[in-house]
C-alpha cells in the first residue's frame, strides 16, 4: 500500500472526546427538552450503562428521552455543535454492545418514540416509531391476517429501531429474509439533523440504493426515526419434523440434501447432543439424548403444500442416515420441538454460571468440519461448548461455558471465542451472522477484513458523518487498534443481561 | 492473461485515470446503453473477467465473474435446477451479470422475490483509488461492516469496477401456472392487492388494456388449489412462459409495439406503492409487480409525470428514449443528494467511474 490512505483522523486512532462540558451539553439539552427527559443523575444513568452485552459497564454523561422527531433533531444539532458523541439505543438487549454508552457521550434512547402509527391491511406494511417492539408489530397485525417475519429470539423485547441498526436475522430468515429483506422505509435524521429517507413506499428509489448501507450500520450513520416495514400474510399452517443423528456429519449432509433438493423450509434448526441435553433437563421436550444431533425442520404455506413438503423432507431425512423422524401432530407439539430449540441460551445458563455466545456464519458445507474443531478447542482450552446452529442458512451459536468468577476463566473463553471467529473467516464465512459487531467482535473486524476495506468502512462512515460523532468506536476497528491486534486481545466475550428474554 | 494480471491490469488503469483526470466508461455487453444518462470517458470492457468461480447448490451461492455473459450462468444454474429469482431483463443476447447489477434491473419475479440487491451477498470490486475491496461474503447472513455490496445494486458503476460477485440463488419452482382475466385498471389494482394479502404462490403479474394475467409459482399442491381459488382462464405453459419472458425483454406488443419503443415516445418507468391508484396520465400504460411498477409510453412533460407519480407516493424514471441529458432520474432531496455526492466521494474521489451515468455530478 504505503500511499494515503485519505481517511478521516478517527479511522486511525480513536478520537478523543475528555474535552466534551457536561454542564454546558445539559444546560443545552435541558433547552429542548423538558427536564424529565434529561437524565444526568448517576442514579437514573444506572439502567443505561449497558445493553445485553453486560459485563463491559460504562456510564454515559447523559441520557435524553425524545419523544418526537424535531426533538430527535434537536439533540443531535446540540450534540454537532458542542461535538459530543451519541448513542442511539432501543430496548438494549443487543448482544454485541453496540448500544454501550459512551463515556463522554450521550445516549439517545428511542424508547418512548413508541408509537404504531398506521397499519394498511391493504397494502401489507406497516409504519412504526424505532421504539416499538418488534412482536408488536406482529400483534398489532395479527387480526389482518399480516404478520412482520422477521423474528429475532429477542422480539418480545427487542425493538424495531434496534432491528433495523442490526440487520436482525431469526429462526425464519431462510425463507424470509433478514431485516433488509422486509424493509420498505426508512426515514432517520443525520448527526447534522437533516431529515433523510432511505427507501421508498414503492420497491425501490432513486439514486443510490442506501437502505442497505442503513441497516445494520449499528447507530453509525443516522438516527432511525420512523419505519415502513412490510407484512406478510400468515401461512394457514406450520408442522415441524424432528430428525436424530448418530454423527453430526450425517446432520449437516442431511441439511445440504434438503437444499440441494430445491426446498426452502421456513426454518432449518440443529443441536449437538450436549446441547439437546442441556435444554431437555430444563424444558422436557422429549429430545431423544442418545442422538449426536438433532435437527429441527419447519415447513409452512396451505395445507397442500405442507403436506408435500414435510413428505419430501422427511424422504431426505432418512436418506441421510436419521435414527429417529418426527411429525409434529398438532400446533401443541409443533411448540414443544421448538420449545427446547429456544431454551438454548437459558439452558447454558441454568448449567453454568456464564456462557459467551458466538454467532459466526459459515458455508454449510464445513459444518462437520467446524464442529470438530471446537470439539478439539473444547480439549484445548478445557473448557466445555455446546452448540446450536441455524443451520439452514450456516449461522452457528455456540455457548462457550465457563465462570467468570474463576480467575482467567473469562480471558480463556474470550480466546476461545476468537478462535471460533477466526476459524469462521478461514472456512469462507463471518465473523458475525446477525448479533452485530459492536465493540464485542471489533477486533476480530481485523481478521476479516484488510486495511482497504476497513479504510473504505471509514470513508462511507465520513460520507455521514464527517466528525464521526455517532456511536464512535463501535463496529468498525481503527487502524490502529488492527495494527495492535494479535498483540493484544480486549474484551470480546460477555455474560449476557436479561437473562430472562428467550436467546436462540 | 489470468484474471489477477488483468485485475492488477485493471487497477493501474484505474489509479491512472484518477492520477489524470480521465473519465472511465465501464460496460460489460453494452445491452442496457440505452439506460440512466449518457456514457462518458474511454472504454473499460469488463467482459475480459468472465467465468463461474464457484458454485454450489446446495449452499445456495454462485460466485461468478463481472464479465460473465447471463446466458451463460443462467443456463449454468438451470442446468443445477436453479435460478436469479430476481430474473432479470437481458435487453440483448450479450449481457452480463456485472451489468445487471451494475444496472439493478429485475423482472416480473421482483415484487415476490426481492430485487437484485436482495440476492447480493458480497462482491470484489476496485474502487476510483484502484484498491482491490472484497465486501460481504459467500453465505446468507453477514452484519460484519456496512454492506456496501448491496448498495452497487443500481449504482449504473459509478461507485466501482465490480470485478465478481457472490449472489444467492433459488431452486426454480416445481410447478408453474398462468391465468387470464378480463379486468379494468381500478378493479385489477384492488384485486393485486387484495390478493397480495393471502397467502397466494403469485409470482408475477401484468395488467394491460383490459386484461390482467397472473404467474403462480411453488409446489404442486399449492399451485393447483390457488387455480381453484382464483378462477380465470388457465394460459397454455408455452404460451405464457414466452408471454413473460417478452415482457421481461421489453419485446412484447405493448413495448415493442407502434405506441410505445417502434415510435421512439419516451418510455417511463414509474415505481408506486402498489395500493397507489391509476396514474391518470395520457400515454399507453402496463402495470406490473402487483401494482407497484407502472410503464407509462407518454409524450407529457417529464414535470407533468413527475408530479403525478411523486403526489402519488413514487419516483418516475425516464427509462427509455425522449431527452437523456438532463434528469433522467427522479431528482433527490437536498440532504439525500448530499448523502449521495459524499458517498460518490468516498468511493471515486476523482470521479472516474461513468460519470454523470446517474444525476450530474455522480
Amino acid at each position: 500500500m504505503g500511499e494515503q490512505l485519505d481517511i478521516p483522523g478517527y479511522g486511525r486512532i480513536e478520537r478523543d472526546f475528555s474535552r466534551v462540558d457536561a454542564r454546558r451539553l445539559v444546560q443545552a439539552l435541558l433547552g429542548v427538552l423538558p427536564a424529565a427527559h434529561v437524565l444526568h443523575d448517576p442514579e437514573d444513568l444506572r439502567p443505561y450503562e449497558c445493553d445485553g452485552m453486560a459485563a463491559l459497564r460504562q456510564l454515559p454523561l447523559v441520557v435524553v428521552l425524545p419523544d418526537s422527531e424535531a426533538q430527535v433533531v434537536d439533540i443531535l444539532k446540540i450534540c454537532a455543535g458542542q461535538g459530543v458523541p451519541v448513542v442511539a439505543r432501543g430496548a438494549g438487549t443487543g448482544l454485541s454492545g453496540g448500544a454501550q454508552p459512551h463515556r463522554f457521550g450521550v445516549v439517545l434512547s428511542l424508547a418512548r418514540l413508541n408509537r404504531i402509527i398506521a397499519i394498511d391491511a391493504h397494502a401489507r406494511r406497516a409504519v412504526v416509531q424505532p421504539g416499538v417492539r418488534n412482536l408488536a408489530i406482529s400483534e398489532a397485525a395479527a387480526p389482518l391476517g399480516l404478520y412482520y417475519a422477521p423474528d429475532p429470539s429477542s422480539q418480545i423485547a427487542c425493538t424495531i429501531g434496534g432491528n433495523v441498526a442490526e440487520n436482525s436475522g431469526g429462526v425464519h430468515c431462510l425463507k424470509y429474509g433478514l431485516t433488509i429483506h422486509n424493509l420498505l422505509k426508512v426515514r432517520g435524521v443525520t448527526i447534522c439533523g437533516d431529515i433523510v429517507e432511505f427507501g421508498s413506499l414503492g420497491l425501490d428509489a432513486p439514486g443510490y440504493d442506501l437502505l442497505p448501507l442503513v441497516t445494520g450500520s449499528e447507530g453509525m450513520l443516522a438516527v432511525v426515526t420512523e419505519v415502513t416495514v412490510k407484512l406478510t400474510p400468515k401461512p394457514q399452517l406450520a408442522q415441524c419434523l424432528l430428525a436424530a443423528f448418530d454423527d453430526v456429519v450425517k446432520a449437516g449432509d442431511a441439511v445440504a440434501g434438503i437444499i440441494a433438493a430445491g426446498i426452502i423450509p421456513a426454518g432449518l434448526e440443529m443441536m449437538d447432543q450436549p446441547a439437546t441435553a442441556a435444554v431437555e433437563e430444563f424444558v422436557h421436550a422429549g429430545y431423544p439424548l442418545e442422538a449426536q444431533a438433532i435437527l429441527l425442520c419447519e415447513s409452512d404455506g396451505t395445507p397442500e403444500e405442507v403436506a408435500e413438503e414435510v413428505g419430501r423432507v422427511r424422504a431426505l431425512l432418512e436418506q441421510s442416515g436419521a435414527t429417529e423422524v418426527r411429525v409434529s401432530r398438532d400446533e401443541a407439539e409443533r411448540l414443544r420441538f421448538w420449545a427446547g430449540r429456544k431454551a438454548a441460551f437459558p439452558a447454558a445458563g441454568r448449567i453454568s454460571p456464564d456462557y459467551y455466545c458466538m454467532d459466526g456464519t459459515i458455508p454449510r458445507k464445513r459444518l462437520g468440519e467446524m464442529l470438530k474443531a471446537i470439539q478439539a478447542m473444547e480439549k484445548k482450552y478445557a473448557m466445555r461448548c455446546i452448540n446450536v446452529f441455524h443451520a439452514g442458512d450456516g449461522n452457528l451459536h455456540p455457548l462457550i461455558l465457563f465462570d467468570a468468577n474463576k480467575p482467567g476463566d473469562q480471558h480463556t473463553a474470550e480466546a476461545f471465542g476468537a478462535e471460533i471467529l477466526e476459524l469462521s473467516v478461514a472456512l469462507g464465512g463471518t465473523i458475525t451472522g446477525e448479533h452485530g459487531v459492536g465493540i464485542e467482535k471489533i477486533n476480530q473486524m481485523c481478521s476479516q477484513f484488510a486495511t482497504p476495506e476497513i479504510a473504505a468502512f471509514h470513508r462511507v462512515k465520513a460520507a455521514f458523518d464527517p466528525a464521526g460523532l455517532l456511536n464512535p468506536g463501535k463496529a468498525i476497528p481503527t487502524l490502529n487498534r488492527c495494527a495492535e491486534y494479535g498483540r493484544e486481545r480486549m474484551g470480546a466475550g460477555q455474560p449476557v443481561a436479561h437473562p430472562d428474554l428467550p436467546r436462540f | 492473461m489470468s484474471v489477477d494480471d488483468l485485475i492488477l491490469q485493471w487497477s493501474e488503469r484505474v489509479r491512472e485515470a484518477a492520477a489524470c483526470g480521465q473519465a472511465l466508461c465501464l460496460r460489460g455487453g453494452g445491452t442496457k446503453r440505452f439506460y440512466g444518462r449518457p456514457e462518458q470517458g474511454k472504454l473499460l470492457d469488463t467482459r475480459a473477467c468472465r467465468g463461474i468461480i464457484n458454485y454450489e447448490p446446495s449452499e445456495l451461492v454462485v460466485t461468478v465473474r463481472a464479465g460473465t455473459p447471463l446466458v451463460e450462468l443462467e443456463a449454468a444454474l438451470a442446468a443445477q435446477g436453479q435460478m436469479l429469482a430476481f430474473e432479470p431483463p437481458h435487453f440483448g443476447p450479450g449481457a452480463t451479470i456485472g451489468g445487471c447489477v451494475a444496472a439493478g434491473l429485475a423482472g416480473p419475479r421482483r415484487a415476490a422475490v426481492g430485487g437484485v440487491r436482495d440476492f447480493i451477498l458480497g462482491v470484489r470490486m476496485i474502487d476510483g483509488r484502484g484498491e482491490v475491496l472484497r465486501f460481504g461474503g459467500e453465505v446468507m447472513k453477514n452484519v460484519a461492516g456496512y454492506d456496501v455490496s448491496r448498495v452497487l445494486a443500481g449504482s449504473l458503476g459509478t461507485l466501482g469496477l465490480i470485478v465478481d460477485v457472490s449472489l444467492k440463488v433459488l431452486p426454480r419452482p416445481v410447478a408453474e401456472a398462468s391465468l387470464r382475466f378480463e379486468m379494468g385498471e381500478a378493479a385489477a389494482l384492488h384485486q393485486l392487492n387484495v390478493w397480495g394479502g393471502q397467502p397466494l404462490p403469485i409470482s408475477a403479474s401484468v395488467w394491460h388494456d383490459g386484461i390482467l394475467e397472473l404467474r403462480l409459482s411453488g409446489a404442486a399442491a399449492a399451485v393447483e388449489a390457488a387455480i381453484g381459488r382464483l378462477g380465470g382462464e388457465r394460459i397454455p405453459d408455452a404460451v405464457a412462459e414466452a408471454r413473460w419472458r417478452a415482457l421481461r425483454e421489453h419485446t412484447d406488443s405493448f413495448f415493442a409495439g407502434a405506441q410505445c419503443l417502434s415510435s421512439q415516445a419516451p418510455l417511463w418507468r414509474l415505481s408506486l406503492p402498489s395500493d397507489a391508484l391509476a396514474i391518470e396520465l395520457d400515454g399507453a400504460q402496463l402495470v406490473e409487480w402487483g401494482g407497484a411498477q407502472r410503464w407509462l409510453c407518454s409524450g407529457l412533460s417529464p414535470e407533468v409525470i413527475r408530479a403525478r407519480v411523486a403526489a402519488l407516493g413514487g419516483h418516475a424514471t425516464l427509462f427509455r428514449n425522449g431527452v437523456r441529458e438532463g434528469a433522467v432520474f427522479h431528482p433527490l432531496t437536498a440532504p439525500m443528494l448530499a448523502l449521495q455526492r459524499n458517498l460518490k466521494n468516498a468511493f471515486d474521489p476523482a470521479g472516474v467511474f461513468n460519470p454523470g451515468r446517474l444525476y450530474e455530478g455522480l
